[in-house]
């Protein structure tokens, strides 16, 4: 399967890690793909560090164990950096997508020399700018689909807009907002 | 055409009782139990099905409430995981020797404890003696594919046996995976509409249904049981073949995967056969030839059919997600050896406990069982036939 994306989520519970990998999953799936989202479950509580995964790949998957040499990881809270060993098997080919203000010389030091791509996006900003409290998810999802490209920007877009009608059809003041912070998110999202 | 679509086990379980539409669901819907229950009790606040939903106190309630229906006439269905199923366990036994044919979705997980509630496949062999048809689900598909048989086979004539579908807890029921869904109209079709032949509320013939049974006749009414499960092999191939010319997936007692050729293989239930086949594919690329024996039915144990698809290899070993703590292996170990034996065929064969309680199964795990597997090959001798994998290092010391 060497068509196969894999990508590990790190968050804290409550922070909608979990929700973001299942919204790529279904982003993924609407442009064809074979998908699998999965959380792993712990001892859940708000705040404790959680992990959750994707396989994204254009034939069947049918491995079903965690993911330990990840193509892409994403870290929805920097706290978690000086806690969680983020990097572990991460392919040097691959890149890690941070929620972050920190400055490139803590990351670099914080991630043991990573060699490949680091990219920082400012979800607090945008999720605040846009929806008027703090919801990373949404701008992490679109940070991860522009680093990873496994879809256009157009498709995420087009599919995000349809996904979140069905979703807050009964709230859909906030479908504005959430498009306009994958949209800022897009554009956001900077390389170190 | 069938719908493509992207669900969770416990969805595509739910999915396929909402398509179903039986007369009862019985269930204790918080944990232990799984989402199953949550979800069907939308589709039944929604009016999508007209079934008669039954929010019990216990699990020991939802198993009795699922043989009070069944007995009265209905279709009913149920759905747990673990201690759930533990505390099911002396209505289990109820509905099977009452030969009601309930269908029962069961999500693997650890019987505590301590306290765990991720996936290990000690509820199932809790009650592999219990007299239930058993069937195992590599993935979300198969469970939703398996559901749609259930009442096919378990209401068969020749059967009457309650029967349940299980698949990996939170490694399938609560990953999103893609699924071909079929439709609603010819699941109904398919599945058909139950006609009992004797039921309580049959006014024209009065009866009593689980009454004392002594000496004299418990006995014979176990052999019936018994002879139950022998005629239900026939009837779950029967029903697979009718299912493949709906859907054009092809179900057997088990999968043999890259078997014919195979020199070793492994034996194992559930998503640990995915995991397994991504394994396979690996070696062969290599051109080592390693296989796989994929188990879907359990109970009744297809004892011939597993003996000469295993007959030519030169190791195998069997993977067990419950530790039987008995000294003696596992109980698929115990029973795929056994079947060997009575069969007349000798391959050497080796036990590996795993995945105990969550401990994430890898496939570097299993490519190691194969390297194993080989040095087994190639020397003739086991050691130890009893092992572990995944297992720290510092408790085997």
């Amino acid at each position: 399967m060497d068509n196969m994306i894999e990508i590990r989520w790190h968050g804290r519970g409550g922070q909608g890690a979990k929700t973001a990998s299942l919204l790529l999953a279904d982003a993924a799936f609407n442009t064809g793909k074979y998908i699998q989202g999965f959380p792993e479950y712990g001892p859940e509580r708000m705040g404790a560090p959680l992990t959750a995964y994707n396989r994204i790949s254009s034939s069947p998957i049918s491995i079903h164990s965690n993911i330990y040499e990840p193509d892409y990881v994403v870290v929805v809270d920097d706290t978690l950096l000086e806690s969680v060993a983020v990097t572990d098997g991460l392919k040097e080919t691959g890149a890690i997508v941070i929620n972050t203000t920190k400055s490139a010389d803590y990351l670099k030091n914080v991630l043991k020399g990573y060699q490949g791509g680091i990219y920082t996006i400012d979800a607090r900003k945008i999720s605040m700018e846009t929806l008027g409290k703090y919801f990373p998810n949404t701008p992490m999802l679109a940070a991860i689909v522009k680093v990873s490209k496994i879809m256009s920007e157009e498709a995420l877009l087009e599919d995000m807009k349809s996904s979140f009608k069905h979703k807050f059809a009964k709230k859909p003041e906030v479908i504005e907002g959430n498009m306009k912070a994958l949209e800022m998110a897009l554009k956001e999202v900077k390389k170190i | 055409m069938s719908i493509r679509e992207r669900l969770s086990g416990n969805e595509a379980a739910a999915t396929a009782m909402k398509q179903i539409n039986p007369d009862v669901v019985a269930a204790f819907p918080i944990t232990p139990s799984t989402e199953i229950p949550q979800y069907f009790s939308n589709f039944v606040a929604n009016g999508t099905v007209d079934t008669e939903f039954v929010a019990v106190e216990s699990e020991h309630s939802a198993m009795s409430a699922c043989i009070g229906a069944e007995a009265a006439g209905a279709r009913a269905m149920t759905a747990t995981s673990a201690n759930g199923l533990s505390l099911m366990w002396e209505m289990i036994y109820i509905a099977s020797s009452l030969r009601l044919p309930i269908v029962l979705s069961l999500v693997n997980r650890a019987v505590s404890g301590p306290l765990n509630i991720h996936c290990d496949h000690s509820d199932a062999m809790g009650v592999r003696d219990a007299g239930w048809i058993m069937l195992f689900s590599e993935n979300n598909q198969e469970a939703y594919d398996n559901t749609l048989m259930a009442h096919r086979i378990a209401e068969h004539e020749n059967v009457r046996l309650p029967l349940m579908i299980c698949q990996d807890g939170f490694i399938t029921s609560h990953s999103i995976e893609n699924i071909e869904l079929v439709e609603d109209d010819k699941v109904k079709e398919f599945v058909g509409q139950y006609h009992p032949e004797h039921y309580l509320l049959n006014e024209k013939e009065p009866i009593a249904v689980g009454p004392l049974d002594v000496q004299s006749y418990l006995f014979e009414h176990k052999a019936q049981q018994a002879e139950a499960m022998k005629n239900a092999k026939e009837v779950i191939l029967e029903v697979a073949k009718d299912f493949e010319k709906m859907t054009g997936r092809s179900y057997g007692f088990f999968e043999a995967y890259q078997l014919d050729d195979a020199e070793v293989a492994v034996v194992c239930m559930n998503s640990t056969a995915g995991t397994t086949k991504f394994v396979v594919d690996e070696l062969r690329k290599q051109g080592i030839k390693a296989g796989l024996l994929k188990l879907r039915v359990f109970r009744p144990f297809p004892v011939e059919e597993i003996a000469n698809a295993l007959s030519h290899l030169k190791a195998i070993a069997i993977f067990d997600k419950a530790d039987s703590l008995n000294a003696a292996g596992g109980a698929l170990f115990e029973d795929v050896t056994s079947s060997l034996y009575v069969c007349n065929k000798q391959v050497p064969a080796v036990n590996y406990v795993y995945g105990i309680g969550g401990r994430d199964t890898k496939a570097d795990d299993i490519k190691k069982v194969y390297e194993e597997l080989f040095q087994i090959a190639k020397s003739g001798k086991i050691e130890n036939p009893f092992r572990y994998f995944g297992l720290r290092k510092e408790a085997q010391e």
